[in-house]
């Protein structure tokens, strides 16, 4: 066996099901008997339902019931919730408006559920769900975020006047006040962070299965973290207690955040199988994707940056509006608050920062946490203002971030974060050099000879991952504590079992949290085995986003593994006749020092299991649980540079060369490490050339809701990207680790920016940089010069 | 109802099913091959792709009936045995998968581009993943696997 412990780059265990078409994902699952879910959808984004006549789809064939939100009423099925309370200025809680999962009143957005079609074949109930008849009074509607709280604009929910959700800040005001006033230059900005949809390839699905003697549910469902989707449909929803409620996420195609959130559409199913007494099974296909997964971003900010006559950063002033869309999902109350404003010091040593924030309804989907949720757009807002302010200074764009970078540790910022550890001179250097930043002035040169534009654009980010400590969330709103659980099962013949309250979509947890146990045991990977997704196997746990199995998962899988180690070494001691002081355990075998006695890990399982000689008072058996709490968040960061090349007759961005320099603390699987990375980049460089989820302001329809209309980042839209890894290790947890999930979309969409603004010359500049925006701002920026 | 006649992965079969049955649903309803995904409606994701006599196609934009008396394989029947395809062995080896979902119809279309260009550039790779979404690896280890695939001694048989 070579090298398999952590750092090692082995291929993953789970690949092979997944190359050879043997994957057990939601849809792939057969259920005996299942019957189809259809839902009938509002094509309106705000409307009075004033009657819904489903008589003649009910007598369609096949039909064996369709359910509407009077039905569920009826059963009383609790509305969806929003698990994070964030209060208002003025200390008043947030005014947020049920959201049940059929409407039954209103209807708030395009695609909000009326009722559902069950019938024996999906073409019956797609059939069948054309045949119901929902009259609609249609009400004004409001999409634009900027738009919400104008006088006069529609109101949304009635708990919520001017449809603001709250009104937060953070930070001092009075010092950031007083910074400006002695400031020698304020660089300001308005800007817009685009909404985007998340898009896994595999659309979200669940089948549920009611077993009426038992009285007991089974939801199998494309979820990121089972247990909490458990706990709110039991505990909130009613569905079933949760000794009665099995919730699977098997394999899960992709997350990015959508998969977090408790959806009217798999509590539907979960009803309708409980009252119609059948199996009930459902996949969105594309069009629903676009309309009902929890979108993403959906920002407009408005920033002052201040600094001294030295070009230090001497307070910073945001105020944002972000749009949580018609109902608020499960965690998006936190999204724009305590995920985005608090990480608004980024890099930078800012003595005084204040940030508002209003949360607003709008007619539009609900807006939840997306891939990086609240770091991206805290990124956006500094690395845009920093690129101004060097470009105003006339200074070159790496040295003024230099000149305000953090440089001890660790280090209080004014917005609640406190970062252990980080090197960013040494991220920048790394990512300068590889980039060749130095010859930048050369290449330009010689685009220019060919008629190209050719940019260099920066970006220094930081994220906070594992989102924690439990106290500290559950004091600023939190409804759940974030640490995470491990269960280590030590089979009698030496085989491992971990089970883990996180979850893998993706991620590669079978192949990484088995490293940790041969970095530990010296055991073979092909010898453990990780258990995740099924409530009923695991005990509890609070899922996997926000970068967190490795910092909070595997750290818990730790704990227990020492437990399992302490006793495995009093047994094996106790076998060899040996202090336990003196037994080590190395390349899957207990030794005594200094001498060459030896028994193998799986002879010492054997004897906890056999328990026939033991040490006195020691119980047989060999298997241990832990929970972890984080101490703090850990905090990631890096440096990007991206370079671009403009065709000017087009406006046309090629991306030529993209460089990242990320530290992760200490790295698992460089392999894996990497490829998360890339993924990263490409949902940042997607949402800054290519992606931009689109209302029309006057219908409220949803125009994007096709791969046709919605541009999604093709391998041809991107290059191969340059990545490389600087390391400090985390100091809050023993490995060391920090995530590395959501880096790349958090940094990279202002490098793009940065690096196009850059090759014209221009300032502002919004997302999606389509070539119809660059091919524009290339007019414009010429016309004083036309006009002289 | 219409009688669908195919011979799927090495196997003749023969079902009756409604006459709008996709290939796809025909494929993992049907017949219960559940490696091939659907990803949209719109043709655009790729995840479906299967060969149909020998040439990828996206098994959602055509009717089961217009397959009947041709040969179809799906990804479940690329390895042989517990041999990998030098495909499917090379998207392992370069992690070329995340959540392994869009994989399926990305090895179908690889092993199809290898036939036609057996040593294809990367703009050229680039250019013919064009038909496949992958929302997890940014392509950049899909494009590193195919170009492995094509140098490797794998490449004859990729070139079947």
């Amino acid at each position: 066996m070579g090298h398999e412990g952590i750092g090692a780059r082995v291929a993953r265990k789970e690949d092979r099901r997944f190359i050879t078409g043997e994957g057990n994902y939601t849809d792939d699952i057969p259920i005996k008997h299942a019957h189809h879910a259809v839902f009938v959808r509002s094509p309106h984004p705000h409307a009075r339902i004033r009657g819904i006549d489903t008589a003649k789809a009910a007598a369609a064939p096949g039909v064996v019931g369709v359910l509407t939100g009077a039905q569920l009423a009826d059963d009383k099925v609790g509305n969806l919730i929003c698990g994070w309370m964030i209060h208002s200025t003025d200390g008043t809680p947030m005014k947020m408006g049920a959201w049940a999962p059929l409407a039954h009143d209103v209807v708030r957005f395009v695609g909000n559920a009326v009722a559902v079609v069950v019938a024996e074949t999906k073409n019956q109930a797609r059939d069948a769900a054309e045949l119901v008849e929902v009259d609609y009074q249609e009400l004004p509607a409001v999409v634009d975020v900027a738009a919400a709280q104008a006088a006069g604009a529609p109101q949304i929910h009635p708990e919520a006047p001017n449809n603001t959700i709250y009104h937060w800040a953070i930070g001092d005001q009075a010092a950031v006040d007083a910074a400006f006033s002695r400031a020698a230059h304020v660089v300001d900005l308005d800007l817009i962070n685009n909404r985007l949809v998340p898009n896994a390839i595999e659309p979200r699905a669940a089948t549920a299965v009611y077993d009426r003697a038992e009285g007991h549910l089974t939801l199998h469902t494309t979820s990121q973290n089972p247990h909490v989707t458990r706990l709110v449909l039991s505990a909130f929803v009613g569905l079933a207690p949760e000794h009665k409620l099995r919730v699977v996420a098997p394999d899960v195609g992709g997350g990015f955040g959508s998969k977090i959130f408790i959806y009217p559409e798999e509590t539907v199913c979960l009803w309708a199988s409980r009252r119609l007494g059948v199996a009930v099974r459902w996949t969105a296909d594309r069009t629903e994707s676009f309309m009902t997964d929890a979108h993403g971003r959906d920002h407009f900010t408005r920033a002052e940056m201040a600094f001294d006559a030295a070009h230090k950063i001497v307070g910073l002033r945001v105020k944002t509006i972000a749009n949580l869309g018609s109902y608020m999902s499960t965690f998006s109350s936190s999204v724009p608050t305590y995920l985005y404003a608090t990480l608004l010091s980024g890099q930078y040593d800012i003595p005084a920062i204040h940030a508002q924030v209003d949360a607003v309804y709008t007619n539009t989907t609900p807006v939840d946490a997306y891939r990086g949720a609240g770091r991206p757009e805290a990124t956006y807002v500094l690395e845009r203002l920093m690129e101004i302010a060097a470009k105003r200074f006339g200074l070159d764009p790496a040295e003024l971030r230099r000149k305000n970078f953090i440089t001890s540790f660790p280090h209080q910022t004014p917005v609640i974060m406190n970062y252990d550890t980080g090197d960013y001179g040494a991220s920048l250097d790394a990512a300068l050099a590889a980039a060749r930043y130095a010859d930048f002035p050369k290449r330009r040169a010689e685009a220019k000879a060919r008629g190209k534009l050719r940019g260099i654009g920066l970006s220094c980010y930081i994220e906070a991952c594992g989102i924690a400590p439990s106290q500290a969330v559950g004091s600023l709103g939190a409804g759940v504590g974030l640490w995470e659980s491990a269960e280590v099962r030590v089979n009698p013949v030496g085989s491992i079992e971990i089970l883990t309250g996180c979850h893998s979509h993706g991620q590669g947890h079978e192949t990484t949290f088995a490293q940790l146990v041969a970095e530990r045991f010296g055991l073979p990977i092909d010898n453990v085995s990780v258990v995740h997704g099924d409530t009923d196997k695991v005990q509890f746990g609070m899922g996997t986003y926000g970068s967190r199995s490795g910092a909070v998962g595997m750290t818990a899988i730790s704990k227990a593994l020492d437990r399992v180690e302490a006793k495995a070494k009093k047994i094996a001691a106790h076998l060899m006749e040996a202090a336990e002081g003196d037994v080590e355990l190395k390349n899957g075998e207990f030794s005594v020092v200094g001498t060459d006695k030896k028994i193998a890990f799986g002879n010492v399982a054997l004897a906890a299991y056999t328990a026939h000689n033991l040490p006195a008072g020691t119980e047989p058996g060999l298997k241990e649980g832990a929970f972890y709490d984080p101490l703090n968040f850990t905090f990631p960061a890096g440096a990007y540079v991206c370079e671009v090349e403009i065709e000017p007759k087009t406006g046309e961005v090629k991306i030529v060369q993209f460089t990242a320099s990320d530290d992760f603390g200490v790295l698992i699987n460089p392999m894996i490490v990497e490829g998360q990375v890339h993924g990263g980049l490409a949902q940042g460089i997607g949402q800054a050339l290519l992606e931009g989820c689109v209302y029309d302001k006057g219908s409220g329809q949803l125009l994007t809701a096709t791969y046709m209309d919605y541009a999604m980042p093709r391998a041809r839209d991107l290059v191969s990207f340059t990545v490389s890894t600087t390391e400090t290790p985390c100091t809050t947890n023993p490995l060391g680790v920090k995530g590395c999930g959501e880096a790349g979309a958090i940094g990279s969409p202002p490098a793009v920016i940065n690096a196009i603004a850059n090759a014209l010359g221009v300032e502002r500049l919004d997302m999606p940089a389509t070539p119809q925006r660059v091919w524009a701002a290339i007019q414009a920026s010429r016309m004083p010069a036309a006009a002289e | 109802m219409t009688q669908v006649d195919v011979k799927v992965n090495g196997r003749s079969v023969s079902r009756h099913v409604e006459d709008r049955t996709l290939l796809v649903e025909f494929l993992r309803e049907t017949l219960g091959l559940t490696g091939t995904h659907v990803g949209c409606d719109t043709g655009q994701c790729g995840a479906c792709t299967v060969h149909l006599d020998g040439r990828s196609v996206k098994s959602c934009t055509m009717l089961a009936a217009q397959a009947s008396g041709s040969e179809i394989v799906t990804i479940e029947g690329l390895a042989k045995g517990d041999e990998l395809h030098p495909v499917q062995a090379a998207f392992r080896e370069h992690h070329a998968l995340q959540c392994g979902f869009c994989t399926p119809g990305m090895i179908m279309t690889v092993v199809d581009l290898l036939r036609r260009i057996p040593h294809p550039d990367e703009a050229t790779i680039r250019e013919n993943l064009d038909g496949n979404l992958c929302r997890c690896t940014g392509y950049h280890n899909i494009v590193k696997a195919v170009a492995a695939a094509a140098a490797g001694a794998g490449v004859a048989r990729a070139a079947e």
